[in-house]
Order: structure tokens, then sequence, then C-alpha cells
């Protein structure tokens, strides 16, 4: 069947803000969908909160709403744009939850809002895992056994039968939050507890384990006419009992035969059928017991997810593009197979090449968080690559992650047989256990049992066992000449091994092991994701190294321009430079060259196929870019655009001859080596706050007493405040130097005076070497202190500051920028105190801000920026001047604070939070509300208010507090604050601190009493009290403020949710 | 198991170097490759290869090892075997020994470690070809005489190899209860899997030789249907047996042919066939049902094709391949007369075509 033409405006809903366990992968789907879409004809509407979003960029739906996801808001959307249909399987989990809340409270069918792709009732099969056993009990596919607890004494009852150890899933939470694995009754009574409260339904799965089983992956497709294909098979590498996201992950399955693997297809098909799945994608995943074979059904996901994106990566098949096209009636036959165009959808395809996922986690941002790995997801990204062998993908992965390893080995390597690891590192999965494993087949363990310990498929165990007895025979290599090593080092390749690990094991620098092997002819060649195994010819530049015999990348003449991606996710860089990256390639495509996109991570917009002109999916690495940049002779690199990733490169490739386009990166050092940079702001006038540098803690300690406490530490280098520390006393001082030596050996700390109380402003600019034009200012609404990625911010800045000291921050990025010859964006962070401005950071590259300040103001200037890098000039491209603001905008942080179970939430300089969402309206009161509203921070409207600030703020917070009590809360309060509020006549009621009594704050909350909190640090004494309310505030997810900024904002925000419904007006208007 | 370096080497004087798994030898064949990415056992086994040194795409093969139960024949039928890495030793429960065994003990060549995607790339722009595969004759001086013995094998077309692979004598299989329709299944090379099927679904089996005459087939009564099974080699070769398959037809009992099975029908009823370039060897082929429209994921493993442009106004085509729109099932109109290319018995592949077999059962059923 065609495409359906009573449709003519499809609603189509995204994932909102980054969390972990929904990431850019969603906005790579929505983007694939929403194009799509349009490209039939249809009109899109679109809304997601998230202004980080490629898909949120005006051109690729008719009506962008950048608006909280949530049924009130959407459906003011769905009024004024009246929309026939709602395509909500491109979204994630919050999609889809949001269309069924959107059906069952009758707003679809009232406003004649038909569901594609997938149905309220599908979705709740895929959800419900009671109804989910039902529907596959009845079409014969083998599930666990389990029951539905609504209480602990219910749980206790159904997990008797299975004995320990025992899973406990909450119903109806994202990623599995709240969820664990009980080995005995202590483990399960808290899990259960912990699972009943967080689930919104307050019911727990209790179910038998799997722990150690095989775990598989299937990705389906189907459309209206049943036509039923699996994209991918994905095996993780992590046996059951690790989140699928947390876990490695291998495709094409490698482990079972075709009778195996046909007969999971039969129940993965009638899994599809039986949720009633009527077009689209689904996961399903399945575990396989390795020793009976016995196989069960796990869950499915009635809609594109991680796992789809993967897919789509790792086959070329653009899963997220096909499921909208088959949401408007088409079938799989009369869509054809993009890659080899002559083909049609309706296939399987077939990989002559392996690819290997790893996860990336962010244990380092979060202190005391438990690094064992379970069945709630805890890594914030991954990377995939390809490679002609599992081995040699394994091998590129690893060197992907950016973790600092070389790939295989780090350089201890040289040493040989490291001691064997203790069986706990093998047994209990976390994020280094692989390494553990090579390290125990280093010591001589043998595969078998590893295997028995680890859970962890033998196959897999006997392909490493191959690595580290290559990295033994390499060892033995050493002393000879390279030049006679040909043949081992082409074998070396062939398993993944890096020049740094060849480096480490024959005891040579990586650069003369590369020239040698080089020489010698050992060099990758390109081969071409197809779909098809090389059966058909692809028209496709999608292209990975191997060090195989044939290349195909076949370059053509144009002049072309690599953008250099931003690797896996981590907090403080992701979604927002890959949206730059895909900016910079759209620019460079416009401008008549070709782009050439390198990137490593499967989630991204930036590695789809169609994104770039070509697209190299290969590891971000000095080894890997010289090879693409060999091969395809570009005009230059653009390294500004992909966060520090990139940056890092650029002196490398700046050595070996390739031209850097752009800021020169001489510029980035200016900006970064602190003797540099205080050199640049004197000679262009301007002050930052008294600093010092420090390459060890003795030297550190004694210049810091020249400077007076409270001093910022941070190492030098780094993105999103890593190891970022405020300290206020010596001893402090000298743990925190520590740790910033330890955590970056080698870069010196860099030690500033902390401005306590100050503002801080972020500018965003743009630069073509002969003018500077500023894109954006924003002001933090935290006080200075709290990393600006961490901070609500707002555009333009609302208060507080003078305009004449507005008119000095623009001056001042002028001149920093043409100080630095800046040729393209650059970002610069200012604190303003007692009428003092002083630079606090500048940044010669995109920031995280920039995908905000272009819908903020509707200029898109990360392709500016980069046709600026190609040569352009401002004047040419017409920016001339700072464009005005489109009312008031407002960026929310968001947190994974409930991932990370006893970590405290309070904020600081080093950057913690995943995602951000964007509020914009015409008053900043209704902004914050809708910042807030897509942060999931549930402002209340009426209620009581808990305050509890210190001294220093006990003035400060009086006009909040009777602002709060205007908008009827009633206030309760600790002692102190308690007794100010009743001085200046308001009414408080006095509440214990933690450590002072019964009821004491947090039982008032447990309680339900609370419902805002405002409770700025008070030092050392209460800290624990801190800790405590702050994280019951999380549980019980209460509006908890920690600055009174903040606390104000909130206020106000509170105050216009009184002014009735809110208002919604899409991105193409040029006011809110 | 042999080691040290093996060649493989095509007619046109393309060469792959590897390193030798399985056999010591050498062997030729034509040059075929296969984009499935699990059944590596049924494939080997699969008598439909015979004569054919076959690829695997897939980089890893042997990983799950073999077994008695996934055999589709007795024996390992390739001439020859490839992939880019056959590891040593395979786990998985159902695994009786290893890929690597099984080669050895069948004498069957094998190469890996050579870069088979440039293989399969020169195999797909080239065309099927002959070849060799061998552990014994690598030394570059050596390559023009080996050279010279592929270019004096014979070439797949023309050749007969049906005749060769099938039972030599007559032989029931599976449930013969009297209830049960009576089929007369002709053994081109027939696969254990089709059998097991035709068992599965009610029917009484009896497998005949190749050579078996009408006489022996028509006996009164004796059958109530016939079913024509795969098998290697080029159909035009075997006009005995497109006679034997006229006499079949003209009897008015129900006829179902896959594969080889079907490209011999069609020669008995008009049509012609052909060698495609590279052929279809995979488990992921699109083909519609001309007359539901229904796609099904298909099995494939064939070198020549029913031409659809041949087939007589007698025929009519009921299956297409989506990827290059050749003939993969046709029906004779109004008789129980019916068969495709693929192989809806799959082993290795998907079971979406399991409704073929329910056709034939069905329209033996109502003769019953």
């Amino acid at each position: 069947m065609p495409k359906r033409t009573d449709l003519k405006s499809i609603l189509v809903l995204g994932s909102g803000p980054i969390v972990i366990g929904q990431a850019c992968e969603f906005d790579y789907s929505g983007t694939q969908a929403c194009r799509a879409l349009r490209r039939e004809g249809y009109r899109v509407v679109l809304v997601n909160s998230n202004p980080a979003t490629i898909m949120t960029d005006p051109e690729f739906a008719d009506a962008t709403y950048v608006e909280p996801l949530d049924v009130a808001t959407v459906s003011r959307v769905i009024e004024r744009e009246r929309p026939d249909a709602l395509l909500p399987t491109v979204g994630g989990q919050t999609a889809l939850n949001l269309a069924v809340a959107l059906e069952e409270e009758g707003i679809l069918g009232r406003l004649g809002v038909e569901m594609l792709g997938a149905s309220a009732h599908s979705v709740k099969l895929g959800e419900d895992r009671l109804l989910f056993k039902q529907a596959m009990q009845e079409c014969g596919v083998d599930v666990l056994r389990s029951g539905l607890a609504r209480s602990l004494a219910e749980a206790r009852e159904i997990a008797r039968p299975f004995g320990f150890p025992v899973v406990v899933r909450p119903s109806f939470t994202l990623g599995g939050t709240g969820g664990g694995i009980a080995f005995n009754s202590d483990d399960f009574e808290g899990i259960v507890k912990r699972g009943l409260l967080l689930s919104p339904v307050h019911e727990v799965l209790v179910e038998e384990s799997v722990l150690g089983w095989k775990e598989f992956e299937l990705e389906l497709m189907r459309d209206a006419a049943d036509t039923c294909v699996v994209v991918c098979s994905i095996e993780n590498l992590d046996p059951m009992g690790v989140h699928t996201g947390d876990s490695i992950t291998v495709a094409p399955q490698l482990t079972l035969s075709d009778v195996e693997y046909q007969a999971m297809r039969d129940d993965a098909r009638k899994v599809i059928r039986a949720v009633g799945v009527a077009t689209g994608g689904s996961n399903i995943q399945f575990a396989v017991n390795p020793r009976t074979g016995r196989r069960i059904v796990i869950e499915m996901n009635p809609r594109v997810s991680r796992s789809s994106a993967l897919a789509s990566k790792a086959t070329g098949f653009p899963i997220a593009k096909i499921a909208a096209l088959l949401a408007v009636g088409y079938r799989l036959d009369e869509l054809p197979n993009d890659i080899t165009r002559k083909t049609p959808a309706s296939f399987e395809p077939s990989l002559d090449y392996v690819v290997v996922k790893v996860p990336r986690f962010a244990f380092e941002k979060f202190a005391g968080a438990s690094t064992v790995l379970g069945v709630q997801m805890k890594s914030v990204g991954e990377v995939m690559a390809l490679g002609r062998t599992f081995a040699e993908s394994f091998g590129k992965a690893l060197r992907s992650l950016e973790t600092g390893r070389a790939g295989w080995t780090t350089p201890a390597a040289a040493d040989g047989r490291p001691p064997m690891p203790r069986d706990e590192a093998l047994r209990v999965p976390r994020p280094e256990r692989v390494f553990a494993v090579l390290d125990a087949l280093r010591a001589g363990a043998e595969p078998e049992r590893i295997s028995e310990v680890t859970g962890i498929d033998r196959w897999f165990l006997d392909r490493f066992a191959e690595v580290v007895a290559l990295e033994e025979e390499l060892r033995g290599a050493a002393s000879r000449p390279l030049e006679g090593l040909a043949p081992l080092l082409r074998r070396a390749k062939r398993h993944g091994f890096s020049d740094d690990d060849l480096g480490h094991l024959l005891l040579r620098p990586a650069a003369e092991v590369r020239a040698a092997r080089v020489a010698a002819g050992v060099a990758p060649v390109f081969s071409r994701v197809d779909t098809c195994a090389a059966e058909f010819d692809s028209t496709t530049p999608y292209l990975y190294s191997c060090y195989e015999s044939e290349d195909e990348a076949d370059p053509s003449g144009t002049p072309k321009v690599i953008v250099l991606g931003s690797g896996p996710n981590r907090i403080g860089q992701g979604l927002e430079f890959d949206y730059c990256c895909v900016h910079a390639a759209r620019a460079i495509t416009a401008a008549g060259y070709e782009s050439v996109m390198v990137n490593c991570n499967p989630e991204t917009v930036s590695t789809d196929y169609d994104t770039s002109d070509r697209l190299y999916f290969e590891p971000l690495t000095e080894e890997d870019l010289l090879a693409v940049v060999a091969r395809e002779k570009p005009l230059g690199v653009v390294v500004q655009f992909g966060g520090q990733t990139p940056l890092k490169l650029a002196h490398p490739l700046e050595r070996a001859g390739v031209r850097i386009l752009g800021t020169p990166p001489d510029a980035i050092d200016r900006a970064e080596d602190r003797e540099r940079f205080g050199e640049l702001l004197r000679e262009v006038g301007l002050t930052a706050p008294p600093w010092t540098t420090a390459r060890d803690a003795s030297e550190g300690i004694s210049a810091s007493r020249r400077l007076g406490y409270p001093l910022l530490v941070r190492p030098s280098y780094v993105l999103g405040g890593r190891a970022m520390r405020i300290v206020y006393d010596e001893t402090t001082l000298a743990a925190v130097l520590d740790e910033a030596l330890e955590a970056f050996p080698g870069r010196p700390v860099l030690i500033d005076r902390f401005l306590e109380d100050a503002f801080e402003l972020d500018v965003d600019a743009i630069a073509d070497g002969r003018r500077v034009v500023v894109a954006g200012v924003m002001q933090h609404i935290e006080e200075a202190g709290i990393h600006s990625g961490d901070s609500y911010a707002v555009m333009p800045p609302y208060r507080r500051v003078p305009r004449e000291m507005l008119g000095a921050i623009r001056d001042a990025t002028r001149k920093l920028g043409e100080a630095l010859g800046v040729v393209g964006l650059m970002n610069v962070q200012y604190a303003l105190k007692d009428g003092t401005l002083y630079v606090l950071e500048v940044n010669p590259r995109a920031s995280r801000t920039v995908p905000f300040v272009a819908k903020a103001t509707g200029v898109p200037f990360a392709q500016l920026a980069a046709r600026v890098c190609l040569g352009e000039t401002l004047d040419a491209l017409g920016l001339v001047a700072e464009p005005p603001v489109r009312g008031v905008n407002i960026k929310a942080p968001v947190f994974p604070f409930r991932r990370f179970e006893g970590v405290d939430t309070v904020l600081g300089p080093e950057m913690r939070s995943t995602g951000e969402v964007m509020g914009r309206d015409r008053s900043f009161g209704m902004a914050f509300l809708k910042a807030a509203l897509g942060a999931g921070v549930r402002l209340p409207e009426g209620g009581r208010a808990f305050l509890s600030v210190h001294d220093g703020d006990k003035e400060a917070v009086l006009p909040i507090a009777r602002e709060l009590h205007a908008l009827g809360f009633g206030l309760i309060a600790t002692s102190g604050t308690a007794a100010r509020l009743r001085q200046a006549g308001l009414a408080a009621e006095s509440v214990f601190k933690v450590n002072e009594g019964r009821p004491n704050v947090v039982d008032r909350m447990i309680n339900g009493e609370v419902d805002l909190i405002v409770n700025t640090p008070l030092g050392k004494e209460s800290f624990y009290d801190e800790v405590a309310i702050r994280r019951s505030a999380l549980d019980r997810d209460i509006p908890c403020l920690t600055t009174l900024s903040a606390a104000s904002a909130a206020v106000e925000a509170i105050r216009a949710r009184g002014n009735g419904p809110v208002r919604v007006s899409p991105l193409q208007e040029a006011t809110p | 198991m042999t080691r040290g370096p093996a060649l493989l080497l095509l007619e046109d004087g393309r060469a792959f170097e590897g390193e030798a798994f399985g056999g010591a030898g050498t062997s030729f064949g034509e040059v075929v490759f296969n984009t499935a990415m699990a059944g590596y056992q049924e494939t080997l086994t699969d008598p439909s290869y015979r004569g054919q040194i076959v690829v695997m795409t897939v980089p890893h093969v042997g990983n799950y090892g073999v077994n008695a139960s996934d055999a589709e024949s007795s024996r390992i039928q390739v001439a020859g075997f490839a992939a880019r890495h056959f590891p040593e030793r395979f786990s998985n429960a159902r695994g009786e020994r290893s890929l690597g065994e099984a080669l050895v003990e069948s004498g069957t060549v094998a190469i890996h470690g050579l870069d088979t995607r440039a293989l399969v790339r020169h195999l797909r722009s080239r065309g099927a070809m002959r070849g060799v595969v061998t552990s014994e004759r690598t030394a570059p001086g050596e390559r023009e005489a080996l050279l010279a013995d592929v270019r004096r094998q014979p070439e797949m077309v023309g050749a007969a190899l049906a005749l060769e692979v099938g039972t030599r004598e007559p032989y029931p299989y599976g449930a013969q209860d009297p209830g049960r329709p009576r089929v007369a299944a002709l053994d081109f090379g027939i696969k254990r899997n089709i059998l097991r099927k035709l068992d599965a679904w009610g029917l009484a089996v009896t497998v005949f030789p190749a050579t078996a005459t009408p006489d022996e087939l028509l006996e009164a009564g004796r059958f109530d249907g016939f079913f024509l099974s795969n098998g290697p080699g080029d159909p035009a070769a075997l006009p005995s047996c497109v006679g034997t398959i006229g006499a079949l037809v003209e009897s008015g009992r129900p006829v179902f042919g896959i594969c080889l099975g079907h490209q011999l029908l069609g020669i008995a009823l008009g049509a012609k066939t052909f060698k495609l370039k590279f052929g279809h060897r995979g488990v992921n082929h699109p083909v519609r049902d001309v007359t539901t429209g229904a796609v099904s994921i298909t099995s494939q493993n064939h070198g020549f094709a029913v031409d659809s442009a041949s087939l007589p106004a007698s025929l009519e085509l009921t299956h297409v391949n989506l990827n290059d729109g050749t003939c993969e099932g046709f029906r004779l109109r109004g008789r129980p007369v019916f068969a495709v290319q693929y192989h809806p018995e799959s082993a290795p592949g998907p079971h979406d075509s399991d409704a073929l077999f329910d056709a034939f059962a069905g329209l033996l059923a109502r003769r019953a």
C-alpha cells in the first residue's frame, strides 16, 4: 500500500533532555523520522524540550515546539496545530508514555488524533510485565517465572519458590530505575521497598533470576502487510544481569547456530505480532541458558530504541526513517534500500564485518556511587567500532573510548605477566571487568575457567586469548628491527592493535612503529558498510578501516573538509557538540565542498550516513585520523565543533602537516595555558581572578597562601569541570591537588581565587579573523561556583547586571576574539563581583550553549562558523551585529542522581548534569516554569515550603518567604531561619534538623508535608543534614532549591503558573 | 589439521593467499559466495553445493561447531570452503565436534585469513567462475600450472551433477502409515530438511533416484503426488529427468518442485533456464508472492534460474525475487503443479514459507 493521503499533519514527540538510558539516539531517530515525513509532504509538528537536538532545528519540522513534554503542554500544542496523527515511537519511552497519557485522558480522541505505529494497548503490553507475560504465554513463547507485588509481603510470597538471586523491577520506570538483583533477604527487602516507592503505580515485578545466561537482542521491522524482517541480531558479551545499555555488545550474534537463531527469530515474530506493533521497529531481548539452550523472552520495546540506533549504524539499515514511513502506510517492499538503491528495504542485512559496542561510564563524577553494574543502566555514552574480525573491532572500540588506554594495552603491557586478578574482579560486573579478564589471560588463566567465573561465552575468551598470545609474540620481537616485522605487524593490526599498543609492546614510540609499518605497506584500507556483505554495489560512502587488501573509499575529486566528531557521550561532552558537528557538515556541503565526518558514537545524528557526504566510522585517535586524511586528502580539518576530543588532536594533526581550518591551534593553547592566558589578558587590559598554577602539591599549597581562600582548583585541558573543586582550607587543598594531579598526570593544575557570590555570565561569539560578533549573552541564575553546564541560564540577562556592564562584556569579548585570532566560534565566561568584571575562561571553540543560543536568536551559528572556517567573511554571510533575542529563554539542567544511590546532589564546579531543556516565553516567570517542567521539576502550586538558609542569606530570604506566603504557601523552617521569619512578621512553623530530634524535616518530607524546599548550604557542620534533605527530596520528587537566586526564580514561576494555562508557540514564529 | 599457507586461485588468474584449514590437498570447483551469517553446517552438507568452493561472507565460521542433527546430508558436499576466520574451538552446548575436525575427516580443503570481501566483490563483478583451493600447490612457481589445471576443469554450464549426488536405490522416508498420502520424491540431491518437512506435514515419502523412470513412478495408484528436489548443476544437462517430469505432470497428480526441481519442471513445461551471474546464495532474499502480495525472507542457493520471459502462457508466475526481479516460482494453470526456486524448507534460513508445504499437503489430502 502506498502512503496514506488521508493524513496531512503529523505530530512527532521527542524524548526531552538527555538522561541516562535515553540519550541522543532519540535525536537521531527523531531527526530521521521528521525528515522522512516532510519529504513525503506531510506537515510535521514537533514537540521536544531539548534545545540541543538537531530535530528541534526549525528546518526539520513545519512547527517546532521547544516546550515541556507533559500532557497539559502537549495538549495545548495539539489544540493549536490540530494534527491528524501522532507518531510516538521515535521519542523513546518518554514519548510513548506521554502518548498513552494523552490517549487515556481522552485528548487524542477528543481532538481526532490517530496514534501511528503503536497503539496504547501495545505500549501497555510492552511495559506492563504481567500483561506481557500473559501475551507471551498465549503465543507460545517462554518467559521468566514471575509475579507482581504491591507490598513487601506479596513480594516475599512470589519469590519463595525461586531461591536467590531474585530480580526486582519497579513497573513503569525509565531504563529500569530503582530495580536490582537481591542475593539475600536483606537486599530483597531494601530493593522491593525502594521499587514500590519509585514506581508510579507502586508495583514491582519479582522474577526468577537468569543471571549468567547469555543475552541476545533482535531488532525487527514490521509493515502493515505483516512483512517482518530482522534488521540485526545483537549478542551481549556480558551475560544476563547487566543492563544491555551497560553491556559490551556484538553484532551479528556469533555463538548461536542457525537452528537456534531461527528459533529465536520465530519467537521474535510471534512477540511482535502478539504485542500488536502494527508497523515500525521493535527491540526484543532474549536470554539463553548456555547449558540447556532454554530460551526465554525478557522484554520488548514496541518502538525505536537505543539498540535500534546501534543496529542502524551497525548495518546501514535506517530503522527510524523506515519506521516513520511504515507508519504512514508504506510497505517494506515499496521502500528502497538507501545503500544499494536497487534492492528493497524488505530484506535482512548481512554483515561481513563484526561490530562491537562498548559503554562509557562517568563514575568519577559521582563519588561514593557503586560501580557495580546491574539491571539499572549507569553508562552515559557508548562507542561502536567496525572491523573484519571480532578482535579487530574490539581493539578499535577500546581505543575509541578515550579513557587513556591505547586499546588492548596500557604502558604496563611492556612488563608481561600481570598478577592474577582476584575472582571478585572477574565475577562482579564493573566497567573495568573486561580488563581484568584480559589480565587473567595474561596471567595464565584458562578461558574455560574465566568463562565459568564471568559467564562470558568461551568463544569470546578464546579470541581474547589469541590477542594475549599475540601480545607475547610482539613483546618477544621488541629487540628485533621493525623492518623485519611487517607480517607480525599486519597480523597485530588485524587483531585490533593500535600503534600505541604496538609501541608499548615493542618498546618504541608509536610514531616510529607507524612510520615503519606504513613504509612496509602495512596500512589500513577502507571497506563499506553496504547492508549486503558485498553482494550488491554500494553507492554510499559509509566506511570503516581494516587491514585487508582492497580499498573502497573511492574519493571523488571534489575538495573535501573533514569534521571531527566528539566521540562517546560523557558528562560535559554530549549532544550539543554533535549538534555543532552536524551543522558544520551541512554548511560545508552547502558551500560546495564534500563534508567528511569522522566519529565513533553510534547514538548520534553525525554518524548517520546521510548527514555528511562521506562518513568514516572510526576511533578519534591520531593514528586513525591520519589514515583517513591520507585517503581523503582534504583541504583541511575542522576541530572546533566536537568539544575537547578533536581539540586534543589539533596539534598532532598539525604536526603531521594537516591543515586545521578556523582558529589556529596555537590560540587554543593561549587560552588554556595559564601563563599565556595571563599575557593575553594583560594585552587586552582585562582581569582574571588572582591565580596560580602548580605541577605538584607543595608548589600549589605555598602559592595558594598568596591568593587567599576560597580557591577554585582544576586540571588544565578538561571539559565539564572534571576534578574541579572549590576549597576553603589547606587540608582540603592538598587532597584536591593530589586527586587532580593523579587524574591528569603531566598536566598543571590551575588554582584561581574563587569569587563568592559573584554573578556569572556566559558569552558565545563568532569571529572571522576580522570581526567578532557576539552571538548571545547568558546569565547564570545561580551564583558563581556551580559549573556553567549545571546552572540555570537565562538569555537575555535578566537583572542585576547594569546595562553598561553588558557593554563592557561585549567589548571584552570582541577584544579577546581579536587578540586570539579566532576564526569560528568562541565562548567566554565572566564573573561580576562588586562592579568588577573578571574573565574566568576563554574557549576558542564551539561551546555547549551554541544550540541554545541558536534557538534563542534564530541564527544557525554553528553553520556560520563552519563557513567562516572555510574562509568566508561574516560580512558576506550577512552577520554584522549581535542578533536580537526572541523572548526570554531559560536553560535548565537535568541530573542523573537517581541512578547513583547515596551520592550527594549538591551542585559544584564539577559538571554532573547529563542534559538540558529550554523554556521560552514572554516573561521570565513563565519561561522558568517551562524550563522547570521540562526538567521534570514539579513546582507546586501551593502547600508547604520548607526554608533553611545560612546566616548570610537570612535577610535575602525574606522577600522570597513573603512571596511564598502571598501565594498561599505555609512556611516551615529550621529554628534560626524560623526566628528570622517570625521577626519579619511571617508565620513560620519550626521544625527539627535531622540531628536535632524527631519528627525532623526528613520525617515531615516522608509524610508528604513538604512541597518545596529552599536550602542553601550552611557549611561543613550541617553537611549530613543537608545531604539527607536533598536525597529525600530527590527520592520524593520535591523541588529543592539550593541557592536563593534559584528560589526567587522558582517563586516567580509559581506566580506565573497562577496566571492561567501555559502558552505555546513554535520556533518558526519570531517571538514566543 | 592442515597448517601452513593455502591458496585460492580463480580461472581469471586472481589469487588469494591465506592459511590452510581442514583437509590437505587441492580441490577444484566453481567458486561461489554465501551471505548467510549462520548455518555453515547446513551449507557444507547441502548436496546442491556439490562441485563448488563456497566462500562465506560472515567473518567467523565454526563458532558453534557441528553436530549430527543439523546435517543436510550424510557428508560434507562442497569441493572447498573459505572464510575470513575459522576458529579452532567451538563454544555451544549443541555442538558435538569442531568444524575443523569435520573438514579433516571429510578431506575438505579449506582456507582462511584471505580477504573474503575482496573475493566476493570480484565474483560479484566478474561472475561465479572456476577456481581451486589448495594447501599443496601454493608456491608462486606453481601458479601457472595450477591456473592451467583450473581452466581444464569442466564448466558448471552443462554439468549433470544431479545424477551423481542422490540415492541409487529407492527408499521410504519417515512414517508410512496407511492413512498418509503417498509421495514419490525425485532425489537430485535432496536436503534432509525437505524430507523432514514432508514427513511432518503428514506425507508418506518414498525417495527415488534421479534416474527413476515414469513407469516406476506412475505405477498404478502407487503415489498420490510427486516431489522434485533441489540439487546441483545445470538443469539443461538433464533431458531424461525433464522427460520423466513431463510424464508426472501428465498424470494429473500434484507435483511440487524446489530449486533444481523448479528449474526442471520449468523446462518440462516449456520454459527456459539460464545461468545467473553469481547466483543467489544466502538467507535474506525477499520474495513476493504475486497473488497475495505477501513478502517472505527466503533461503536461497542456486546458480541457474528460470527465465520469466520464457514462461509459456500455460504457466503463471507466482513468486518474484525483489532484489533482481527473477522468477522465484510458478504454477501450471488448471493443474495441481507448482514450484519455487527458493528453499521453503530453510535449513539454513528463515521459516517464513511453510505455507508451501501446507499447499502441497492440502492438494494431496484433497485427492486422498
